[in-house]
């Protein structure tokens, strides 16, 4: 079975997400912030009506986060649990392609030295010479699994 | 027949639902009675038990027609309409729920309350005056018959919607032998045929030892509304059965076309205009009646109906949206700078036609509060018969439109401030005779708009509420000081804080202690108000006051730094310019506002939530004080921008409840920008103040040990 990915730039890596999950690719506009939010989560945008969290990939994965300028790429993914579909906007350094993947050729990820929560890696798919780390969309778009790291310092910014 | 008939399940139940509370309603109005509501509710349950039978709910067709048994003895005036009949028809529409909700939740019910029910339906039938009857009821469900004769005189446009009778007597041929007979009397010449009519008519015999005249209706359950049929027993020399037949032919009939069959009693009301009833209490009640005619649908069902006049000036709206769209692309062909007026003049069109749509659209979800009504009638029936009191309900305003989701919460605290006004409002019989007041105890249910609300009145004529026995009660519970001053109506309010319950006994319908505080709270939780006013002797009142929708809501929009919020208007007292000699700080960083006679404690909002602010002082900057759960506060802001009305977006559908945040809105100009939630805000500011205090005395003893 043949699967498609969108792929994209992250500080110098290249990552696939299942292109089934991406809604649309948008430039970063004006993000309204929320209090009290996760450093990775920008806060939240409105897109024709709804409201959708943002979440800079870079920080929620470990990295330093890059400044943001009017080509900063936005790719709205929505998971497709047709109940209760989640809709989430990841900020990432640039797309890059759409390939297609053999399932029997995704390998499975390394289970050591990773700076990413392994539970969002689905596999590693290798193009030419290039490694593509493929993320797995049923836990990126969990809310429960996406959000799962708090602010840490908030509470004692707040006392001091 | 081959068609699927899963698909129409769901509409069979909805149909259902709609048909229980009819027969319910009616069933309680019926205690004034006339031949037109019987009927209704015959109707009803015909329906029922018809689509039963065509789903194959066997236990639900086997109930309904007890019921409908029972039914037809009253509406051939065979039977006196007593109270006892009443109740049983009534006990046995809540049987007949319990089938259909079990149908529908696809779980088993309790057969035990079915069964005493159908004993009881049994034992009145057992004892009816017209012996034949009685015994029909095993007649038709059970009894077989060798041989049936069948009339079969279908319409002439028979075969124009569909349905051919070489395909209904396979059907028939499935369930025994079969013998036709083509009838070709009406048969016209050639010159005068019309080769899409059906001008044949047949006589057929079965035979078989197994089946039932129901089994034989069934074959015909698509085509009864269009022709005669006639199902006679030929072996059994039974002419009571034959009799039920003909009752039933005519009945289909007299549903869709009165005038066509033998006169019978209760064609001379063929009108299904309520009846008015020289009882006060009549005319809303049949009012309400009508309405839930109309619109009743299941109360948890995933869908709404819409009246076609709601519907109807939606598709007009669209269609001048169209019009406006199409005159704006037009201009924009071929645009230079002399059009500018008529941009405009079209812009603000479409700003006229958006206005009107978004309106027509938020009708859709309102509905007339009489969904939340319609309960009520029974309840106050089995109240009245529990507690022996004799009581009247009089509901006014039940077309009162309300957004669907209030209305689904509102129902619960409405049930327990109506058991409540008969439980501990209405006095027993002796009482009131005693008290000079009629013996009837009367509970009002009024609703209205006022405003942008919709107030809700739940009245009594009862013994009002002890002032002086609340006082010491709560007293007694440490509510209040010995010292403290209170009005009455702050003394009456009291009796909806938590724990408190002056009924002297605990009843099984209220008087646990829980429950007013619920009331209290869930109404709060809708954003609304409740109000309690009572006069010793003369009754007491509850106003209930609710904002019209969840989905829009007032707010002010203020400014922090470089973001907008959202303060709801219902919770802001006023807004104001903090003057230095008012501000007093205690304790470190708690800044408290002098306003007037009060301490208020201000929460200055940049720092709640993290944000830069312009200015962190809170000399000269703006306070807007906001009330909940009975606490001011004073929020800090750095601007107070327009008042206008906000839709309410969920934050949680894509991402979580946020601390201090009820939801977020859009705004004109497409940003979003955050709903405060003014409870949660306080919790907030009160969780941190006493983490601090903690951390000062940690301190402290830290110090005094190193001392």
């Amino acid at each position: 079975m043949e699967q498609e990915y969108l792929t994209f730039i992250l500080s110098g890596e290249e990552f696939g997400v299942d292109i089934l999950c991406v809604q649309e690719i948008r430039v970063l506009t004006t993000v309204t912030e929320l209090p009290n939010k996760p450093d990775y989560l920008k806060g939240v945008i409105n897109l024709r009506g709804v409201i959708i969290p943002i979440v800079d990939l870079r920080q929620r994965f470990g990295k330093d986060p890059l400044d943001y300028n009017d080509k900063t790429v936005t790719i709205i993914l929505r998971s497709q649990n047709s109940v209760k579909p989640m809709v989430v906007g990841i900020i990432v350094d640039a797309v890059s392609e759409v390939y297609k993947f053999e399932t029997a050729n995704i390998r499975q990820p390394p289970a050591l030295g990773n700076q990413i929560d392994s539970c969002f890696l689905k596999g590693i798919a290798a193009v030419e010479e290039k490694l593509i780390i493929l993320l797995d969309t049923n836990t990126l778009l969990d809310q429960d699994e996406l959000f799962s790291l708090e602010a840490e310092n908030e509470e004692a910014e707040l006392i001091g | 027949m081959s068609v699927d008939l899963s698909q129409f399940i769901p509409t069979f139940l909805e149909e259902s639902y709609e048909g229980l509370a009819l027969m319910e309603s009616s069933l309680l109005n019926l205690e004034q009675g006339d031949d037109e509501t019987i009927n209704s509710i015959f109707r009803a349950a015909h329906s029922i038990k018809g689509g039963a039978g065509t789903f194959g709910f066997g236990h639900v067709t086997d109930f309904t027609h007890l019921v409908e048994t029972l039914l037809d003895e009253m509406r051939d005036g065979r039977r006196e309409i007593r109270s006892e009949e009443v109740e049983v028809l009534l006990e046995s529409v809540d049987c007949m729920r319990l089938m259909i909700d079990a149908i529908q939740n696809e779980t088993d019910y309790d057969n035990s309350s079915i069964d005493v029910t159908s004993e009881k339906l049994e034992l009145l039938l057992s004892g009816s005056l017209s012996d034949d009857t009685g015994a029909d009821t095993p007649v038709e469900t059970s009894k077989n018959a060798s041989s049936w004769q069948i009339i079969f005189i279908p319409e002439h446009h028979l075969v124009q919607t569909g349905n051919d009778p070489l395909l209904l007597f396979n059907a028939l041929e499935d369930l025994g032998e079969l013998k036709v007979n083509a009838i070709v009397d009406s048969l016209p010449s050639l010159t005068e045929m019309d080769v899409e009519e059906l001008y044949l008519q047949w006589e057929l015999q079965l035979f078989s030892d197994s089946v039932t005249e129901q089994d034989i209706r069934e074959v015909f359950e698509w085509v009864e509304d269009e022709c005669e049929l006639e199902v006679t027993p030929v072996s059994f020399d039974e002419p009571e059965t034959e009799s039920t037949s003909l009752d039933e032919t005519s009945e289909t009939a007299e549903v869709k076309q009165p005038n066509d069959e033998t006169p019978s009693p209760e064609v001379t009301a063929p009108n299904i205009e309520p009846e008015i009833t020289p009882s006060p209490a009549g005319a809303p009640v049949t009012e309400n009646k009508e309405v839930k005619v109309a619109t009743k649908a299941k109360p948890e069902g995933g869908s709404i109906r819409v009246g076609v006049d709601k519907v109807d000036s939606l598709i007009n709206l669209v269609g001048e949206l169209v019009i406006t769209q199409s005159m704006l692309s037009e201009l924009g062909n071929d645009f230079d700078l002399s059009k500018v007026d008529k941009l405009t003049a079209g812009l603000e069109q479409l700003l006229q036609n958006t206005k009107e749509l978004q309106e027509s659209v938020m009708r859709i979800r309102m509905l007339p509060i009489s969904f939340a009504f319609n309960r009520f009638p029974r309840l106050i029936h089995d109240l009245a018969k529990k507690t022996g009191k004799d009581i009247e309900l009089i509901i006014n305003g039940e077309n009162t439109e309300l957004d669907k989701t209030v209305m689904e919460q509102i129902g619960d605290p409405l049930v327990h401030l109506v058991r409540n006004a008969v439980d501990h409002g209405i006095e027993t019989a002796e009482k009131r005779l005693a008290a000079g007041k009629p013996e009837k105890g009367t509970v009002w249910l009024d609703a209205y708009h006022q405003g942008g609300n919709i107030v809700i009145e739940i009245k009594d004529d009862g013994g009002g509420i002890n002032r002086d026995a609340v006082f010491n009660k709560a007293l007694e519970k440490g509510l209040i000081e010995p010292t403290t001053n209170l009005t009455d109506n702050q003394v009456f309010e009291l009796i909806l804080e938590p724990g408190f319950s002056t009924a002297k006994e605990v009843s099984d319908i209220s008087g646990r202690g829980v429950g007013m505080d619920v009331v209290k709270k869930n109404i709060q939780a809708l954003g609304g108000r409740i109000q309690v006013d009572s006069t010793p002797g003369e009754g007491s009142t509850f106003k209930v006051n609710l904002p019209l929708t969840l989905a829009i809501l007032d707010g002010q929009l203020v400014r922090v730094g470089e973001e907008v919020f959202v303060v709801p208007l219902i919770t802001i007292v006023e807004s104001l310019q903090a003057k230095s000699e008012n501000i007093n700080r205690v304790s470190g960083d708690m800044i408290l506002y002098r306003l007037r006679d009060e301490n208020v404690p201000v929460i200055p909002i940049f720092q709640l939530f993290n944000l830069p602010a312009d200015s962190q002082d809170v000399d000269d900057s703006l306070l807007v004080v906001v009330e909940a759960d009975g606490q001011k506060v004073g929020l800090m802001v750095d601007d107070l921008l327009a008042q206008q009305q906000v839709v309410i977006k969920s934050l949680k559908d894509n991402y979580q409840d946020v601390s201090g945040v009820s939801g977020a809105t859009i705004l004109g100009d497409g940003s979003v920008a955050m709903i405060l939630d003014i409870p949660g805000i306080i919790q907030m500011a009160l969780d941190i103040a006493n983490k601090k205090q903690k951390e000062k005395q940690l301190k402290m003893q830290n110090e005094g040990a190193l001392i």
